[in-house]
This record gives C-alpha cells, sequence and structure tokens, in this order.
C-alpha cells in the first residue's frame, strides 16, 4: 500500500476499534475480579465459621440446646417416644415427608432426618425469609391438628418434629440439617461429616 | 461587581445556567399545591446530606460498638440526639413527599409523553432510595435492625441456582454480621449518595428539558421560575420545615412508626422479635409478600408491585392528562388504587393474623388490577 495515498481505510480501522474495544471490555471485566471478590467471606470469616463441639449428655427428652455456627442458631433437641411417634402420623399435613428436597445431608434423609433419632439437629432459620422459628413442643399449642413442632411468628410457618415443613405455609422447604458426626454418645462435632 | 462576573462567565458558563435553569426557566403560571413536593424532597436530601456527615463523625459502624454509639450519640454529644432524630425523621419525610410526588404525577399524567424518561429516572430514584434507606435502617444495629436486614437479604435466595452464593457474597458471611454492617455503612454513606444525586441531576435536566406539566395536562401560559416560584417555593418550604420538626421536637417515633420501639433493644441473632415489621414506606410491598403462601412467587408479586410502577408510561392509553379531564373511570381506579396501597401499607405493619392476610389478598388484587386492567379502561371508545 502507497504512504502517500490519503484514502481511509475503513476496514482496518474498524478492526483496530473492535480490537481495541474488545480488549477494554476484557481488562474492565478483569478489573471488576477484586472488588466483587473484596466481598465474599474473608478468611477469618471462614475459619470463625469451623465446626464446633457440643456435649449433649445432659439432654432431657424435650430438652431444647442452641448453639451459634457460622453465625446462625442451631438446635439441638433431645426427642422423647412420643415426639418421635407424632413423626410417623403427621405426614398428611407435611408438604415434603420424605425430604426429597436437598436440605440435609444423605444420612439425615429419613424420618427422623438425623443420625440418631433421640437427636434432632436443625439450623434454626425459617426457609422462608430467615427469622428464627419458636420450639412449641406440646400437642395443639399452635392450632388444633398441631403435633408439636416449630412455629416461625414472622410470617407464620410451621415444621414439625424433624424440622419438615407443613402444607399451606409461605416456607417452601424443610428446615436445613447441617453436617454433623457423633464423637461418642455424649459429644457432637456440628460442621463436618467426618472426622 | 460585573467585572467579577465578566471573568466568570468568559471561564464559566454561570450566568447561562442560572438563567437556563431558574430565571428564565418557563413554567406553568397554574402551578398548585401538590407541586411543593419535588422542591421538599430536594429540602429533605439536603437535610439527610447534612446531618448524615455529622453523624458518621460519631457513630462506628461495627457489631460490637454501633449499637452503643448510637446512644452515644443520643446522651452524649452535643446535640447528638437533635442530628439523629432530624436524620430518622427525615427518612419517613423523604418517603412522604416522595409518595405524594409520585401521586402528583400520576394524578395529572405527568408520566405520559413527551416525560416517559422523566417518570423513569423518578422512578430509579424511588428504587435507590429504598435502597438507602434499608442500609440505614441496619446502622443502629438494633433488633429490627438486624432482622429486617437478614429478611430483605434472604429475598435473594429465591434466585435459582446461586441464590444462596448472593446471599453470602451480599453478607460477606455466612450470617448478617458485622460484617455485613459494615459495608452497608460504606453502601449508605458513599456509594448510593453518589448515585442518588447523580439521579437528582438528571431528573433536573429531563424536566428541563421536557418543562414541567400543570393540573390541567393542556398547555397553558408560562411564567419564568425566578422570581414566581422560588418565592412560592420558600414560603412551602416554611411550612414544611415548621411541620417536619413538629414531628422531630415532639414525636421523633411517631408511635413506633418512625422509629421502631423493637429497635431500642441490640440486635440478637438468636431471638426474632415476635412482631416483625418493614419500616412503613416498605409495608406495602412486604404485606404482598406475606399474602401468598409461596415464596417465590410471594416475592415475584411484591417485586412486581414496583415494576408495575416503571411501566405505567405504556399502560396508559388515553391521550389525556389530568384527572380532572378524563372519564370517571380513571377517578374511581385511582381512588381503588390508593385505598388498596394504603391498606396494604397497614396490614404491613400490623401482625399477622387471618383476617390481615385476607386484606392483604384483597388489596393486592385491586392494586394489580389497577395496573393490568388499565389499558383497557383507558383505551378510548
Amino acid at each position: 500500500m502507497s504512504q502517500d495515498d490519503d484514502s481511509i481505510d475503513a476496514k482496518r480501522r474498524e478492526f483496530l476499534t473492535g480490537a481495541t474495544v474488545t480488549m477494554g471490555a476484557i481488562g474492565v471485566a478483569a478489573a471488576c475480579v477484586p472488588f466483587i471478590a473484596s466481598m465474599l467471606p474473608s478468611a477469618d470469616a471462614i475459619a470463625a465459621g469451623g465446626p464446633i463441639h457440643v456435649k449433649v449428655s445432659d439432654m432431657k427428652p424435650g430438652d431444647q440446646l442452641t448453639v451459634i455456627w457460622r453465625g446462625k442458631p442451631v438446635w439441638i433437641i433431645a426427642r422423647g417416644v412420643d415426639a418421635l411417634e407424632t413423626l410417623h402420623t403427621d405426614t398428611n399435613l407435611l408438604r415434603d415427608p420424605d425430604s426429597t428436597t436437598d436440605q440435609q445431608p444423605t444420612y439425615a434423609q429419613n424420618i427422623f432426618r438425623s443420625r440418631k433419632p433421640q437427636h434432632l439437629i436443625l439450623v434454626g432459620v425459617c426457609t422462608h425469609l430467615g427469622c428464627t422459628p419458636t420450639y412449641r413442643p406440646d400437642p395443639h399449642s399452635v392450632s388444633s391438628d398441631w403435633p408439636g413442632g416449630f412455629f416461625c411468628s414472622c410470617h407464620g410457618s410451621k415444621f414439625d418434629l424433624s424440622g419438615r415443613v407443613f402444607k399451606g405455609v409461605p416456607a417452601p422447604i424443610n428446615l436445613e440439617v447441617p453436617p454433623y458426626v457423633y464423637l461418642s454418645d455424649d459429644e457432637i462435632l456440628i460442621g463436618v461429616d467426618k472426622v | 461587581m460585573s467585572k467579577i462576573s465578566l471573568w466568570i462567565n468568559t471561564r464559566f458558563p454561570l450566568k447561562e445556567m442560572w438563567n437556563d435553569h431558574a430565571a428564565k426557566y418557563p413554567t406553568p403560571k397554574n402551578l398548585n399545591f401538590w407541586y411543593f413536593f419535588g422542591v421538599f424532597s430536594l429540602v429533605v436530601l439536603v437535610n439527610q446530606i447534612a446531618t448524615g456527615i455529622w453523624l458518621a463523625m460519631v457513630y462506628t459502624p461495627t457489631s460490637a460498638d454501633a449499637f452503643s454509639s448510637v446512644e452515644h450519640i443520643m446522651r452524649d454529644v452535643p446535640f447528638g440526639w437533635l442530628l439523629r432524630y432530624m436524620h430518622a425523621v427525615g427518612a419517613s419525610a423523604f418517603f412522604i413527599v416522595i409518595y405524594l410526588h409520585m401521586y402528583r404525577g400520576i394524578m395529572y399524567g405527568s408520566f405520559k409523553a413527551p416525560r416517559e424518561l422523566l417518570w423513569l429516572i423518578g422512578m430509579f430514584l424511588y428504587v435507590i432510595l429504598l435502597v438507602e434507606s434499608a442500609s440505614g435502617y441496619v446502622l443502629p444495629w438494633g433488633q429490627m435492625s438486624f432482622w429486617a436486614i437478614k429478611v430483605l437479604i434472604t429475598v435473594f435466595s429465591v434466585i435459582p441456582f446461586v441464590g444462596k452464593q448472593i446471599v453470602i457474597w451480599l453478607q460477606g458471611d455466612y450470617n448478617v454480621s458485622g460484617v455485613t454492617l459494615h459495608r452497608f455503612f460504606a453502601f449508605h454513606v458513599i456509594a448510593i449518595p453518589l448515585l442518588i444525586l447523580f439521579l437528582v441531576w438528571m431528573h433536573i435536566i429531563a424536566l428541563h428539558r421536557v418543562g414541567s406539566n400543570n393540573p390541567t395536562g393542556m398547555d397553558v401560559e408560562k411564567i419564568p421560575f425566578h422570581p414566581y416560584y422560588t418565592v412560592k417555593d420558600l414560603s412551602g418550604v416554611i411550612v414544611f420545615l415548621f411541620l417536619f420538626f413538629l414531628i422531630v421536637f415532639y414525636a421523633p417515633t411517631l408511635g413506633g412508626y418512625f422509629l421502631e420501639n423493637a429497635n431500642f433493644a441490640p440486635a440478637n441473632l438468636l431471638v426474632t422479635p415476635l412482631h416483625i415489621a418493614p419500616p412503613w414506606y416498605l409495608a406495602p410491598y412486604y404485606s404482598i409478600l406475606r399474602a401468598i403462601p409461596n415464596k417465590l412467587m410471594g416475592v415475584s408479586l411484591a417485586t412486581g408491585a414496583i415494576v408495575l410502577l416503571f411501566i405505567l408510561p405504556w399502560l396508559d392509553r388515553s391521550p389525556l392528562k389530568s384527572i380532572h379531564e378524563r372519564s370517571v373511570w380513571i377517578k374511581v381506579a385511582l381512588t381503588l388504587f390508593v385505598i388498596s396501597f394504603v391498606g396494604l401499607g397497614f396490614c404491613g405493619t400490623e401482625n399477622l393474623t387471618d383476617t390481615n392476610i385476607l386484606f392483604s389478598r384483597i388489596f393486592t388484587v385491586i392494586y394489580y388490577l389497577f395496573f393490568l386492567t388499565m389499558p383497557f379502561y383507558t383505551k378510548k371508545m
């Protein structure tokens, strides 16, 4: 191409503009990464979210123990024979009695939603909008057909004594069962599946 | 004097700006009471920025000290109580004047051509203002601060697949925590105010391009903004400030509506207050959310209620603007809409009962019908 030609090579300009804009866009996208990633949990927040030890030796049937794991309340409920009995009879009130939704580790995907029937371990955060439901173990204490369970006063969601959600309430799915493991009969490690 | 003015104006278009936007800006001569609310919102904005800067000098945005630093402001800082009450009452006042400002726009058809973009910028301002107030609501770190923001952030968990990750990203932790508080402070005092100022500037520039509508919705004689409307607005502002400070001095909590009783207890992540309600200006949408017994539908309909306001200019098909010129249908519809909006707001601040849910559902239906049937009842016969 002769250099004394004044005409504009439009194709060449278009290519150069396109290439510059593309490189610029990639640069902007790359520059966004630290800003977005900076808002994720920091190293110390992740460390503080590590597993915790809980002693359950002093718990009697009906007792509730609340501990904090990852800034959320985690309940340990000691269930007696009566409480376990309701889990078999209340299934027609429930939306997901067989826990098909992925809200528990596989070892808790059973009617008791726990490793051992006598201890229920749940994240005490309503699956609707994050309130903390109250433990209402006594039958008929919330409504006439109430088998005992957890009631969220924020928006009226109900869960049974396995944390399974009722039909016709705003919460869509069962309460979450966190990963946990028994270190002995009296001690539970919450936050990991195995030691 | 003119030498100085000449020196400036050859370097900066000061006189031109003053003439374009004030001295010579042509304004309809028949603007009534309803046209005060735009300037009132500017006054409140200035109040929020001034008191906000002074509050930020003494407030501590950490979970350990936030609550006590607000008590410190109230008890120890000279006039701290006044600055805080002006800021808190200002937040509610902002929404009162904005809601009346929006109602004026709907009543006189100010959202219609050629003012659609003006309306859209205004709607963005409204949404950004909701975010600004929600982030400010977190800062005192009381029980309502904690649980209201917990509920608001959890709303994002309905997003399919990435909802849970987005919630953790927004919180910066596995739960709402001091990390969340600290970043909401940054949003509240830097990011969102800058955005608000930018949008306010856009809103005014867009208004001055198309000119003000007026109560007749038709072309009327124009008069210069200054001195006619500067003087009119100033007298309105004096009355507004009189009412504003009446509340600041004598009823700063307004019976729990402006500052909620539950928020006088520090945040406790283990105990949700039995009665949890959002600030009153969010209550209409919260009612819709509560009325629907399905999480995804509830969140969608509550968000949809705001989205419908955005597309209002394209729902209303009548060529006439002002309510005074239009058929009885729009008058009936607008009355029902106002009743449903206020009704939803009332239900949203009250306890959840069967009656409450029933009325919330009725009002939700009316609210939606107002918008969804609008293309039909505004159609020219």
